[in-house]
């Protein structure tokens, strides 16, 4: 609990000194446990209380804006991979929707809905990640080991369809590189069956846990006004009580055709955003669950990229059989196709918040300008207003809570 | 696609010209997202109105990244702004001489950009007056140049191992 | 089948060394029997700073579980841990950081660069990428991927097993790994 160093103290009966405070600064990173990537923190600690705290970001910048100036549209698709590579199909889709906003083109049913399936299990990948390194920097270990099993199946889920593991770069402008096989289909929907219970499981663990409860409860807490002006989004600041989520509010990909609960907490603690990010989880698999369902009663199987050849690259078979697929592979790959001026903005729910990328073309190969809103690096900057008079212990778990990736703060 | 109430925008543009007048350059709808472009003197004071102006009510900084644009020796900031209450998002641009480019802060009127002006300033050189603390963040901390200018080179000029040549640059 | 269920049934134990032995004793040289001791114990110091360490962590989960060649204990302090397991892109920034964690720890100590963006700087050829961690640091096995595999991974832990095992007690203290220090400046 936060405590104001200047007028409570512990024991009223304990006379205090008149000597002045002395100070101790200690650097947390950017080699440490429980900072999960490389950014460093310097704290002004007084005693165990944090006064203030410093921080030094950067440690892995990899200049992706820069780089996106130098690569055509489909060769960024690997860069976004690398943002937040929890939940690497998240961004690839995004990317993909922005382009296609920039170019125009319309993706038909099939691919949003199998886009949707994709980008849920990512989410689920992405919260099993955090939730259960906040388990682990609480001391809980075993949830860890078991949780990860399920994201290990996530993964071989992402191999059948792309073929990676970790950083899928998966899809392509305007839909996907081949169909879900049925082997695909197979896993999703076992994963699908067996899931919940480990869930459950995983969720017995650590929710009514007395334990975790006294060291999550009230650490950390943050209001809802700062967290809207510090420019929260996602799980964050949906565990302050603020109901946004670009999946409602513009809905991208015909998800306003799905019908989800927006969990939210009440006082923006530890243990709120741990609750928000398991209920999350559990509406991720309600939606992929209807998704099938679309997804079964439509006739067509067969169609999963747009058929718009301007932009859209061919899939193999026809470009090796198909004098005009080859054309199209050939001028796609080359740059001799026309790409329209302009610039567009487009967002998707990541499973930090709200992930942006703002594309502005000249008509080139290659983006003129490419810059990604990326949530870490907007919510960290409020990580000294959240852990100002706390103990040390309970800013290393309102750190791990917020699920700072390095990836994204960098970029 | 954001959703596109010509009202709405109709109703933006009309209050800022009402309020600033010819400071408003200009406006167009690009896609699905007004864009407007102001000049820099009044940047600070057309986001304050932005924000507090009961019909509009811009409560939420987006983002906010520079530009630069060499042809016309400029070096610009893009703010994306949305309106919860209203559900509306809009996009200014100002731009500035790439000689002085001096801005006024935002971060009075949105903490959120407190960092993201950091990340201007180190990658385009763009000064905002008024800033906490207008530091290097992502590179290192004697780098003396701004790398994202379009002519900044993007491969390390200090490394002798790798043939220019073979690698198509 | 039955043969199999021999398999099962009995413990396998790891190889021993060439020596000779009798009546309650076995005998072999000193370098021998402290690589056997070293090359199974090794506590690995995950330096982690992107996706490969997310690998990383898959490799430490119970699927491709990476105790069983005796890293058991991942220490993050670098005076407790053998080896120096760098994962993910280290930019210019970090080298000082590495640099320094590398010289606490204490001999003898292995490196392994795992991902392409330790090994050579990866698809980031940028300026503020290191292009390969060993501008910085001497580096014993590189495993290439991005990310790689954790049978990858565990492959290169298994390439320092046989390096560690295979050492001569007085590599570090010979003129060839004091040159080795010695070109990348640490004392």
């Amino acid at each position: 609990m936060a405590i104001d160093l200047d007028t409570d103290y512990w024991d009223k009966d304990v006379v205090r000194s008149e000597e002045p405070k002395e100070y101790n600064t200690l650097n947390v990173g950017p080699t440490h446990p429980a900072t999960h990537g490389v950014f460093q923190n310097v704290m002004l600690m007084d005693g165990e209380f944090i006064v203030s705290t410093e921080q030094t970001i950067g440690y892995i910048h990899r200049a992706f804006e820069k780089i996106a100036e130098r690569r055509p549209f489909y060769q960024i698709t690997p860069l976004t991979d690398r943002l937040n590579y929890c939940s690497s199909p998240i961004n690839n889709m995004g990317w993909h929707m922005t382009v296609e906003k920039l170019l125009g083109i319309e993706t038909p049913k099939r691919v949003d809905y199998l886009r949707i399936v994709i980008m849920e299990l990512a989410r689920i990948a992405d919260h099993i990640i955090c939730n259960s390194v906040i388990g682990v920097d609480s001391g809980a270990l075993t949830g860890f080991t078991y949780i990860f099993q399920d994201r290990e199946y996530i993964y071989e889920i992402y191999e059948e369809i792309c073929g990676a593991r970790l950083t899928t770069n998966m899809g392509r402008i305007g839909g996907f590189e081949r169909n879900f096989s049925d082997k695909a289909w197979t896993k999703i929907r076992h994963f699908l069956k067996t899931f919940p219970a480990h869930l459950k499981e995983f969720e017995t663990l650590l929710a009514r846990n007395r334990i975790f409860m006294d060291r999550t409860i009230n650490v950390g807490p943050f209001p809802a006004d700062r967290a809207l002006a510090y420019g929260f989004t996602g799980p964050n600041l949906r565990a302050c009580g603020v109901d946004y989520d670009v999946r409602v509010m513009n809905p991208y990909c015909s998800y306003e055709e799905f019908d989800f609960i927006v969990p939210i907490g009440q006082n923006g603690d530890t243990y709120d955003r741990f609750m928000v990010r398991q209920e999350e989880m559990k509406q991720s698999m309600h939606i992929i669950e209807q998704a099938i369902a679309k997804l079964d009663k439509m006739e067509d199987k067969e169609t999963y990229y747009a058929s718009d050849p301007r932009f859209v690259l061919p899939p193999k078979e026809k470009v090796y059989n198909n004098m005009e697929a080859l054309i199209w592979h050939f001028k796609i790959v080359m740059g001799e196709t026309d790409i329209p001026v302009g610039e567009v903005y487009h967002c998707v729910e990541a499973a930090n918040g709200e992930l942006g990328f703002y594309l502005v073309s000249d008509g080139g190969r290659t983006p003129s300008r490419l810059h990604f809103r990326r949530p870490c690096f907007i919510f960290y900057q409020a990580y000294p207003e959240m852990v100002k008079g706390n103990m040390l212990s309970d800013a290393i778990l309102t750190m791990s809570s917020m699920n700072v990736i390095a990836g994204e703060l960098d970029a | 696609m954001f959703p596109i109430i010509p009202e709405r925008n109709q109703l933006v543009v009309s209050k800022l010209i009402d309020q600033f007048g010819d400071a408003i350059e200009s406006h167009e709808l690009l896609k699905d997202m007004l864009c407007i472009t102001v000049s820099k003197e009044v940047i600070h004071e057309v986001l304050l109105f932005l924000r507090d102006e009961k019909e509009m009510q811009f409560n939420f900084l987006t983002t906010l990244c520079g530009m630069h644009y060499p042809e016309k020796e400029q070096l610009g900031v893009v703010y994306h702004l949305h309106s919860f209450v209203n559900n509306h998002r809009i996009r200014i641009k100002t731009a500035t001489d790439i000689k002085n480019p001096v801005f006024a802060t935002a971060t009075t009127i949105w903490p959120a950009a407190n960092w993201m002006e950091r990340e201007t300033y180190d990658f385009y050189g763009i000064l905002f007056e008024g800033h906490p603390n207008l530091v290097r963040i992502l590179n290192m901390d004697d780098m003396t140049d701004f790398p994202m200018r379009k002519e900044f080179p993007l491969e390390d000029q200090t490394r002798e191992d790798k043939d220019d040549s073979m690698f198509g640059r | 089948m039955s043969e199999n269920q021999k398999q099962i049934d009995k413990p396998t134990v790891a190889e021993p060394p060439e020596g000779v032995s009798g009546q309650g004793f076995f005998a072999t040289s000193f370098e021998k029997a402290v690589g056997l001791a070293r090359k199974n114990s090794l506590w690995p110091l995950p330096f982690a700073t992107s996706c490969c360490g997310i690998e990383f962590m898959a490799t430490m989960g119970a699927h491709y579980d990476l105790a069983r060649f005796g890293s058991e204990r991942l220490s993050f302090s670098p005076r407790q841990s053998d080896l120096l397991m760098v994962m993910g892109t280290v930019a210019k920034k970090m080298g000082p950081v590495l640099r320094e964690v590398y010289i606490q720890m204490a001999e003898p100590k292995w490196v392994i660069a795992v991902g392409a963006c330790a090994s050579s700087g990866g698809i980031f050829d940028t300026y503020s990428v290191m292009q390969g961690i060993d501008r910085v640091i001497p580096v014993d096995v590189y495993v290439p991927g991005c990310p790689p595999r954790p049978e990858q991974i565990i492959d290169g832990l298994m390439k320092i097993q046989e390096l560690a095992g295979n050492e001569s007690l007085r590599r570090r203290h010979s003129q060839e790994y004091e040159d080795l220090m010695k070109k990348y400046e640490i004392e």
